[in-house]
């Protein structure tokens, strides 16, 4: 049965993964953009996106909006985050710097970037896996931390 | 139009998010933890976040957006320091809380108190982000 299981996560994986896809390219073809959540979220944090924040702020209201309609058919509310404050805050300020200082994240780099083969993307996708691999490997397998 | 466009596409990014189940942090980690169960169902997502993605670039070839201007310029050959620092610094982050930016958003609505402080530390390390960059290059 586990194997089942695995296997229907994996195609909801691939049909979400396709609808991701979807609002990348309608998002280029569209407004000429290229969908990086964490462009479009950092040029409003940190000013250098605001002479196009209306259109920032309505594709992040279609990001937040979806899902709240998703989950009333579908309850995919399971997050399993974690309560430890000290491990969110130390993890929201790596992805913050992080995507910014790398221009880039999952989306932009990896989704974006791969699929027009750009050597950063591709470049940018290897080291964030491998860090978050090893992270993974120190703070999990080593540790037992988190 | 700009605005409609924007948010179709944030629409289906969002909704994609949440089927892939890529809003839950147990599954991204899950792809992390080679050592561990280890789940391949973020290469899925990726994979087929990809299909329409690679189609949509042979597409702008020879066209312009729907909605005017330039599509965007090919990409830079150029590695850099930054985009390999960056990169590592932000994996580092990923897989601690087993959020991205993307999915981080996605689960605003029901992802409670724990995603808000993550939320505005993200927040928090985007706005210093420009100043860390600037001591990097000095």
């Amino acid at each position: 049965m586990e194997n089942i299981a695995f296997q229907i996560d994996w195609l909801y994986g691939l049909i979400g993964g396709l609808f991701i896809g979807l609002g990348g390219a309608v998002f280029l073809l569209g407004n000429g953009r290229i969908m990086g959540a964490s462009g479009l979220i950092g040029g409003l944090v940190d000013g250098s996106g605001w002479s196009n924040a209306a259109e920032r702020i309505a594709f992040l209201a279609g990001v937040v909006i979806m899902p709240i309609i998703v989950l009333q058919f579908w309850d995919r509310s399971e997050t399993n985050i974690t309560d430890n404050v000290v491990q969110l805050v130390a993890a929201g300020l790596l992805v913050g710097v992080g995507t910014r200082i790398a221009n880039g994240c999952t989306s932009g780099h990896g989704v974006c970037g791969i699929s027009r083969l750009s050597l950063r993307g591709i470049v940018a996708t290897v080291f964030y896996i491998m860090a978050g691999g090893l992270t993974m490997a120190l703070f999990r397998a080593v540790l037992g931390w988190i | 139009m700009k605005l409609v466009i924007a948010l179709i596409a944030g629409m289906l990014f969002g909704g994609g998010l949440v089927v892939s189940g890529m809003t839950d942090t147990a599954k991204v980690q899950g792809w992390l933890d080679v050592f561990g169960a280890w789940d391949p169902t973020l290469a899925f997502v990726m994979g087929g976040a990809m299909i329409p993605m690679a189609i949509a670039w042979v597409l702008t070839k020879g066209r312009s957006p729907m909605t005017g201007g330039n599509f965007p310029a090919p990409p830079e050959p150029k590695l850099g320091r930054n985009l390999i620092v960056g990169s590592v610094i932000f994996g580092m982050g990923w897989a601690l809380a087993g959020l991205c930016p993307g999915p981080s958003i996605a689960a605003i609505s029901f992802g409670g108190s724990s995603l808000w402080i993550f939320l505005v530390a993200m927040g928090a390390g985007m706005f210093v982000a420009p100043r860390v960059r600037a001591m990097m290059d000095a």
